[in-house]
């Protein structure tokens, strides 16, 4: 068998729509209020997130036979603090502008609960290469959503997607205003409700 | 039998299981009951009913908000023809009005029932008429001047995520008319609040409510009595105190609204104004208590607002409270906090949100009283 048979690849996709880190198991609500304002601090959360959770899995997977249980906990924030002062670095260097715009939320991914809860739930008890796919999969599935609400909020709160104006100067002219709601954190927490809504309404594993 | 009934009668089979348009049975359920209180008798149980329902108790909301909503008309004409400079006549000041106000109810009503009916019809409801008073309150709290899309889609919001998604009438936490307005007030300040608003029909002129004046620490420019009477700026219902109290005591009188709340709203106003008259560090809080009475929409808020059964506290101590805090919390924002100079939207909503907090610690207080007197004695 394969390393790219679809069996192998569950961890991958099952997270990013059925099994979806916020609008499923509601993890990591706190950052989706807080960058998504606009689509690119959001996209690059996207891939910072997604970045630190593929390979903090992978590392803990990797030694999960070695750690003594009772310091497990430390360990894990150790690898993940590690991961994202490297993320922070990164960004720091090559993409200054948004950097500055993340601030203190790069550094926060280090309490985002999708990493912890993977560290625990599935990089503990499997082997690496699972692991780094489940990584990958929940990173996506919480990129996902966060570039959802991004583009709702962009497009309705300011007009413009990447920081290009979408919405025509005709409609202004004509007496459309952007909604500034949009732009407030309770919004967002409104915006990812009806997500979580509409998902759980199609699914029926979720209606139970 | 008269006529509407007879022909009610006709087209009922059409609606029953079975019938041509059985999907539309809430419709014709909604209108007849609207026209007709229903005659259906409980069979089983012991049930004490009054003869008044709940759609006949929303029509005399709407009878006592007519005063309101009339002079409201008149006033948009009003201030519209003193910011030109030109006299009308009483019927040409209510006639610029109405073509102002009435584009409003008309939005509000049809966005709000067509999303009340359709939610209805998908769930198998019977149509709640609880979007009968919103709809008519909707227009009223609005500045004259307010564009018809934005109206749109504020109602749309406060139906949907204030009422629909809570369960529908009676089980929704906020008052889906205040919701409408501090939707709009978040979403779209420009249209909401400032100066350039509150008169309609001319361009940058610069209108502005007492209540904004006082925020901005300025010596009012209208009388206490021109406030009374509601010749001032302001949304199309909340100016004229009078015409209020007109609606206020049609409430009392048919036992619609709870006096409680009403009377301890505006007790509480008065308690958190005299603090201020007491503190005095600028001219808003010296201002007199009674003023904040007939600025803005304080008494439109404690009369037709708070009164709210669905959203207030249900307990006769509760009710006290609430109204009480309600007061307070409107003119403590008010004063403090000049940004938002509708304080009165903003502390009913947060008491909203209390109500049954307040009601959970009348009845425990109620139990843990009526306990003790049962031990005493063991």
């Amino acid at each position: 068998m394969s390393v790219f048979s679809s069996k192998k690849l569950k961890p991958l996709f099952e997270p990013i729509i059925t099994n979806n880190p916020v609008t499923v198991q509601v993890l990591g609500i706190c950052s989706a209020l807080a960058v998504t304002v606009k689509l690119e601090p959001a996209l690059v959360m996207a891939l910072a997130v997604t970045a630190v959770t593929a390979f903090s899995n992978l590392i803990i997977s990797g030694i999960r036979n070695f750690i003594p249980n009772s310091i497990r906990i430390i360990v894990q924030l150790v690898i993940i603090s590690l991961l994202v002062i490297i993320v922070d670095q990164i960004l720091k260097a090559y993409a200054y502008n948004v950097s500055k715009q993340l601030s203190v939320f790069v550094g926060l991914i280090i309490t985002n609960c999708i990493l912890m809860g993977r560290l625990e739930a599935f990089a503990m008890a499997n082997r690496p290469w699972p692991s780094f796919l489940d990584g990958i999969g929940n990173g996506a599935g919480y990129g996902l959503l966060l570039v959802l609400v991004a583009f709702i909020r962009e497009l309705f709160g300011s007009g413009t997607l990447l920081g290009i104006k979408i919405i025509p100067q005709s409609f202004y002219d004509f007496g459309y205003h952007n909604n500034n709601l949009i732009i407030l954190p309770p919004m967002a927490l409104i915006i990812v409700g009806v997500i979580i809504w509409i998902q759980r309404a199609n699914t029926k594993e979720a209606k139970k | 039998m008269n006529p509407i009934r007879r022909y009610l009668d006709k087209i009922k089979p059409n609606f029953e299981k079975g019938g041509k348009f059985e999907k539309l049975h809430s419709t014709y359920d909604a209108f007849s009951t609207f026209l007709f209180v229903p005659n259906t008798v409980t069979r089983k149980g012991t049930h004490i009913r009054d003869a008044s329902d709940l759609k006949r108790t929303m029509s005399v909301v709407i009878i006592a908000l007519a005063p309101a909503l009339l002079f409201g008309m008149w006033n948009a004409g009003f201030q519209n023809s003193e910011a030109l400079g030109i006299t009308r006549t009483l019927w040409e000041n209510f006639w610029f009005g109405f073509c102002k106000v009435f584009p409003i109810i008309v939005v509000s009503y049809v966005v709000g029932l067509s999303i009340e009916f359709g939610v209805a019809q998908a769930r198998g409801h019977e149509v709640n008429e609880g979007f009968l008073v919103s709809g008519i309150l909707i227009p009223l709290v609005m500045p004259v001047g307010v564009p018809l899309w934005m109206v749109a889609v504020a109602t749309a919001f406060a139906v949907v995520f204030g009422k629909e998604i809570f369960g529908g009438t009676g089980m929704n936490i906020w008052n889906p008319a205040l919701l409408t307005r501090a939707f709009l007030f978040f979403a779209y300040p420009t249209a909401m609040s400032g100066d350039k608003v509150w008169v309609s029909g001319v361009d940058g002129f610069s209108g502005a409510t007492p209540l904004s004046e006082a925020a901005a620490g300025q010596p009012l420019t209208a009388s206490l009595c021109d406030m009374f009477l509601g010749l001032i700026p302001g949304s199309v219902g909340e100016t004229s105190t009078l015409s209020i109290l007109i609606g206020a005591a049609i409430l009392l009188f048919t036992g619609v609204a709870s006096f409680r709340v009403m009377f301890s709203v505006f007790a509480g106003g008065a308690v958190m104004g005299l603090i201020f008259n007491l503190w005095g560090a600028n001219s808003y809080m010296e201002t007199p208590f009674y003023y904040h009475y007939v600025m803005g929409g304080f008494a439109f808020g404690a009369v037709f607002m708070a009164t709210d059964p669905v959203t207030g506290s249900h307990t006769a101590t509760g009710k006290w409270i609430y109204g009480f805090l309600i007061g307070l919390f409107a003119v403590l924002i008010r004063v403090l906090n000049p940004s938002y100079p509708e304080g009165m939207m903003l502390s009913i909503l947060l008491m909203n949100t209390f109500a049954p907090l307040i009601d959970y610690y009348v009845v425990s207080a109620n139990i843990k009283r009526r306990l003790k007197r049962v031990t005493v004695k063991a």
